[in-house]
C-alpha cells in the first residue's frame, strides 16, 4: 500500500481552487440561480388580461434566471384584503403583493422602502399624481410602486343619445377624442340639470348611495368639488363648515333624480342599471362599457366615458390606483424591487393596458396618450379621455387628504354617503353633522 | 441489613409502578381519552389557539404595538354604532330563533303526520335549504331582493303592489336577512323536532286521549314536555349559530343601509379587515362571548336540573 504524500505547495493549491470554486458558485447563473419569487397579483375580470401579466414575469425570470409562482387573487369577498390581512399577522407570504388604496398605508411599517424604485421609474415614465403620493408614500418615503393593473378613474360613463336627447348636451362635443376637453360648461349645476332632465325622460342617473366604492367615491369627488372635508390633511374635524353644507345641500337636491332605491346599491348595481339601457349616466371606469359590448352592444355604442363635472372649488375625479408592495419579511427583496421595474417599463404598461382593453390606468404622465384608449370602440375614441390625458381634471380620493389612516375609516364605513342619505332621507342638517363628527372622531384613535 | 432491604424494594416498586401504568392502559375512560385526543388538538389548534389569539389581539392598540388591555372596549363602549350593532344582533337571533323554532316545530309535526313511506321524500326535499351552502342560496336571494330588478317586486306588481326597497329600507333590509335566515335554519329545527317527536311514546298520547284531552292538550301537556330538552339544546346551538352569523347579511346587504342590518360578524369585518384595525375588530367579535356563554349557562343549567329530576 502506497500512500501519497501531500505537499505544503500541493496543500495552498487546492485549498485556494476550492475557495474560489465556492465563492463564485452563486454568481454562475443555471437556471433559478438566483432563487425564487412569488406574486400575488390582482385577479382581473378581463378574459386574457392575466395571461400578459404572467407573460411579462416570465419573461423577466427567464432573463434574470429567478423561478416565479404567480397567484391571481380576485377580489370577490374581499379576498385580496383578507390576503394582506393574513400575510402581515403571519409575517409570511408573497413576496410581491397587489395591494389597493389604502392597503400600502395600513401596513406600511412592515413594506420594504421603495425610494430606489420610484426615484428611476419617475425619472423614465414621467411624474405620478397627488392621489398616488398621498396613497404611496408616508413623509415623503415610498413604501408601495403604483401598479395598472386594476388602477382606476371612475368618471361619468355617459350615453350619448339619451344626453343629447333629453338634457341636451353632446358629450362627444364636449369631451372630442382626440383634442381638448371643452368642458367649461360642464359644471355642477348643468350636471344636476342634466340629471332632472334625464329623470323626467325616465332614464335617471345611476349613482349609487349604498356603502360601496362606487357610491363612495362619486360622494367624495363631489364633495371635493364644493372643497368639502370632515378631516383635514393636519387631522382636524372639518364636519361642520359652510363647504360640508353646501356639499350636503347638493347633493339632497341629486337624491331626488336618482333611482329611488339608489340607498341599497352595490358595485354591480350601477353597471347593470347602464347595461338594461335604465339610465344615461353612471360613475364607472369602463368595465360597464366593456360588458355592454358583449352583452348590450346597442348601449355600448352609445357610451362615452369622460371628466366631472366642475364644482366652486375646481374638477375632481375619484381615482382609485393599485400598488405592488414588497414586504420586508420577503427573502428575495432585491428581485421582487427589479420584476416591479420591468412591470413598470413603458412597454410592459403598454401591453397590460392593451390586454385590459384600456381598463387599467398607469399612473405616469407620460403613459397617458397610449394608442389604446384611442382606438377602442365602439364608438371609437370612446376612452380617449379616461386616463385624463390633458390633466383636466384633479385626480382624487374620497375623504383625502385626511391623514390616510383615518381617510381609510371614513372611506370604508361610508361615512360621506351616509351622511347624503341622512340628509336626504329628511334628517336635520345639523343632526348629520353632529353624527358625522362623532363617527369622525372614532375613526382618529390610534 | 439496610442494604438489603433497599435492594428489595426497588423491584418491588417497579413492578407496581408497570402494573399500574399496565392498569391504567386498560381502563376504558384511558382508551376513551386517547382516542378523543386527535380531536382534542384539532379543537386545541383550530378553536382554543385563534380564540386566545383573538383575546391578545383585542388587547393592542391600533397599531398593534402596544399593550392596551381593556381600552379597545372602553372605545367602543362609546360608539353609538356599536350599540346599534348590540341591539340589531339582539332583534337578528332572537326574531330568528323564535321563527326557525316555530316553523321547525310545525313543520315537524305535519311531517310526522305523513304516512311512513312517504316520509323520507318530505324529509329530503325540507332539508334542502340546509344543505346548500348559505353563501350560494343567499346570491339567489340577492338577486330576487335586487333593488332594481326583484323577482319579488316583478311578481307582486301584478297585483299592483311595491315595489317593496327589500335592501334599501332599514327595516324591509332587516325583514329580508331575518327571513334568508329563517329560511335556512328551520330545516335544522324541523328534523331535530321531528326526531324528538319520534320518540316520544305513542301510549303518553293514548293514555292524554283516553282522558280526553284535544290537540293543544297533547301538545302542551304531552309533546311539549318530553321535547323540552331537545327544544333547549337547540335552541341554544342555533343561538350561537345565529349571533355569530356572517354570510347571510355579508352577501345581502353588507350591513347597509345606513348600518342598520350590520351584526357583530360583518361590523368586526368591516371595522377589523377593511377598515384595518384588527384589535377592534376582534374586541368587537369578542363581545358576542359573554352575552352567549350567560344564555348557555342558564340553558344547560336548566337541562341538567330536569336530568337531576328525572
Amino acid at each position: 500500500m502506497s500512500r501519497r504524500k501531500l505537499s505544503r505547495r500541493q496543500f495552498v493549491a487546492a485549498t485556494a481552487l476550492s475557495s474560489a470554486a465556492l465563492i463564485t458558485a452563486p454568481y454562475v447563473r443555471g437556471a433559478y440561480a438566483a432563487g425564487s419569487v412569488s406574486i400575488g397579483f390582482w385577479d382581473h375580470w378581463v378574459p386574457g388580461a392575466n395571461k400578459a401579466s404572467t407573460d411579462l414575469v416570465n419573461e423577466w425570470a427567464e432573463k434574470e434566471k429567478v423561478e416565479v409562482k404567480i397567484d391571481y387573487i380576485t377580489s370577490n369577498g374581499r379576498k385580496n384584503e383578507i390576503t394582506i390581512a393574513a400575510e402581515a399577522q403571519a409575517k409570511s407570504g408573497h413576496d410581491i403583493l397587489a395591494m389597493p388604496t389604502w392597503w400600502p398605508h395600513a401596513q406600511t411599517e412592515l413594506l420594504e422602502p421603495m425610494n430606489d424604485v420610484m426615484t428611476a421609474l419617475i425619472a423614465q415614465n414621467g411624474a405620478v399624481n397627488d392621489t398616488v403620493k398621498y396613497l404611496g408614500q408616508l413623509d415623503g418615503k415610498w413604501h408601495a410602486v403604483p401598479f395598472c393593473i386594476g388602477s382606476q378613474i371612475k368618471g361619468p360613463c355617459t350615453r350619448i343619445d339619451l344626453m343629447k336627447k333629453f338634457a341636451n348636451i353632446d358629450v362627444q362635443e364636449m369631451y372630442p377624442a382626440g383634442s381638448e376637453p371643452k368642458a367649461d360648461n360642464w359644471t355642477m349645476d348643468t350636471f344636476l340639470k342634466a340629471a332632472e332632465a334625464c329623470h323626467k325622460g325616465g332614464v335617471p342617473f345611476g349613482i349609487g348611495l349604498g356603502e360601496t366604492s362606487d357610491s363612495v367615491d362619486t360622494a367624495g369627488a363631489i364633495f371635493q368639488s364644493f372643497g368639502a372635508q370632515l378631516v383635514d390633511a393636519k387631522g382636524n374635524l372639518t364636519v361642520k363648515t359652510d363647504e360640508v353644507r353646501q356639499a350636503l345641500e347638493y347633493y339632497k337636491k341629486l337624491i331626488a333624480f336618482l333611482p329611488p332605491d339608489a340607498g341599497a346599491w352595490d358595485d354591480a348595481s350601477n353597471n347593470r342599471w347602464l347595461v338594461s339601457g335604465k339610465g344615461a349616466l353612471i360613475m364607472n371606469p369602463p368595465s360597464a362599457w366593456a360588458v355592454a359590448k358583449r352583452d348590450a352592444p346597442q348601449v355600448a355604442e352609445q357610451c362615452w366615458t369622460h371628466g366631472f363635472p366642475k364644482g366652486p372649488k375646481g374638477r375632481f375625479a375619484p381615482h382609485l390606483p393599485y400598488f405592488l408592495a414588497v414586504w420586508k419579511f420577503s427573502k428575495n427583496r432585491e428581485a421582487a424591487k427589479s420584476l416591479i421595474t420591468h412591470l413598470s417599463q413603458s412597454k410592459s404598461i403598454e401591453k397590460l393596458v392593451a390586454a385590459s382593453g384600456g381598463y387599467d390606468l398607469p399612473a405616469y404622465e407620460k403613459l397617458t396618450t397610449l394608442k389604446t384608449w384611442a382606438e377602442e370602440g365602439p364608438p371609437k375614441g370612446t376612452l380617449y379621455h379616461y386616463p385624463n390625458p390633458y390633466n383636466h381634471q384633479i385626480l382624487s380620493i374620497a375623504a383625502s387628504p385626511a391623514p390616510p389612516k383615518v381617510a381609510q375609516q371614513i372611506y370604508v364605513q361610508a361615512t360621506l354617503t351616509k351622511m347624503c342619505l341622512r340628509y336626504g332621507q329628511g334628517e336635520k342638517m345639523e343632526s348629520t353633522l353632529a353624527w358625522a363628527e362623532g363617527e369622525c372622531e372614532g375613526f382618529m384613535r390610534s | 441489613m439496610v442494604d438489603v432491604a433497599f435492594q428489595r424494594t426497588a423491584p418491588a416498586k417497579a413492578t407496581s409502578a408497570r402494573t399500574s401504568l399496565h392498569r391504567a392502559l386498560k381502563r376504558k375512560s384511558t382508551m376513551a381519552f386517547f382516542l378523543t385526543l386527535p380531536l382534542i388538538l384539532l379543537v386545541a389548534g383550530l378553536v382554543i389557539y385563534p380564540a386566545f389569539y383573538a383575546i391578545h389581539l383585542a388587547t393592542l392598540n391600533k397599531a398593534m404595538t402596544k399593550f392596551v388591555g381593556l381600552g379597545n372596549f372602553e372605545f367602543l363602549f362609546k360608539r353609538d354604532t356599536f350599540w346599534l350593532v348590540v341591539k340589531q344582533s339582539c332583534i337578528f337571533a332572537i326574531t330568528a330563533v323564535i321563527f326557525k323554532a316555530l316553523i321547525g316545530f310545525i313543520v315537524a309535526h305535519f311531517v310526522h303526520n305523513v304516512p311512513a313511506n312517504k316520509q323520507r321524500r318530505w324529509r329530503g326535499m325540507l332539508l334542502v335549504p340546509w344543505v346548500i351552502p348559505p353563501a350560494m342560496s343567499t346570491l339567489a336571494w340577492l338577486w330576487l331582493f335586487d333593488p332594481s330588478y326583484s323577482a319579488f317586486n316583478y311578481t307582486l306588481s301584478f297585483f299592483g303592489i311595491g315595489p317593496i326597497p327589500w335592501t334599501g329600507d332599514a327595516a324591509w333590509a332587516r325583514f329580508s336577512v331575518i327571513l334568508v335566515n329563517v329560511w335556512y335554519g328551520a330545516p335544522f329545527f324541523m328534523i331535530m323536532y321531528l326526531a324528538a317527536l319520534k320518540s316520544v311514546p305513542e301510549q303518553l298520547y293514548e293514555a292524554a286521549a283516553i282522558d280526553g284531552a284535544n290537540w293543544w292538550q297533547r301538545i302542551w301537556y304531552v309533546t311539549l314536555p318530553m321535547m323540552r330538552n331537545i327544544i333547549a339544546i337547540t335552541t341554544l346551538f342555533s343561538l350561537i349559530v345565529t349571533f355569530a352569523n356572517f354570510d347571510i347579511v355579508r352577501i345581502l346587504t353588507a350591513g347597509g343601509p345606513l348600518d342598520r342590518t350590520h351584526i357583530f360578524a360583518t361590523w368586526a369585518f368591516r371595522v377589523g379587515i377593511e377598515g384595518s384595525d384588527i384589535p377592534l375588530g376582534a374586541s368587537v367579535s369578542l363581545f358576542m362571548a359573554p352575552i352567549l356563554a350567560i344564555a348557555a349557562i342558564f340553558i344547560l343549567r336548566d337541562i341538567s336540573k330536569r336530568g337531576n329530576e328525572a
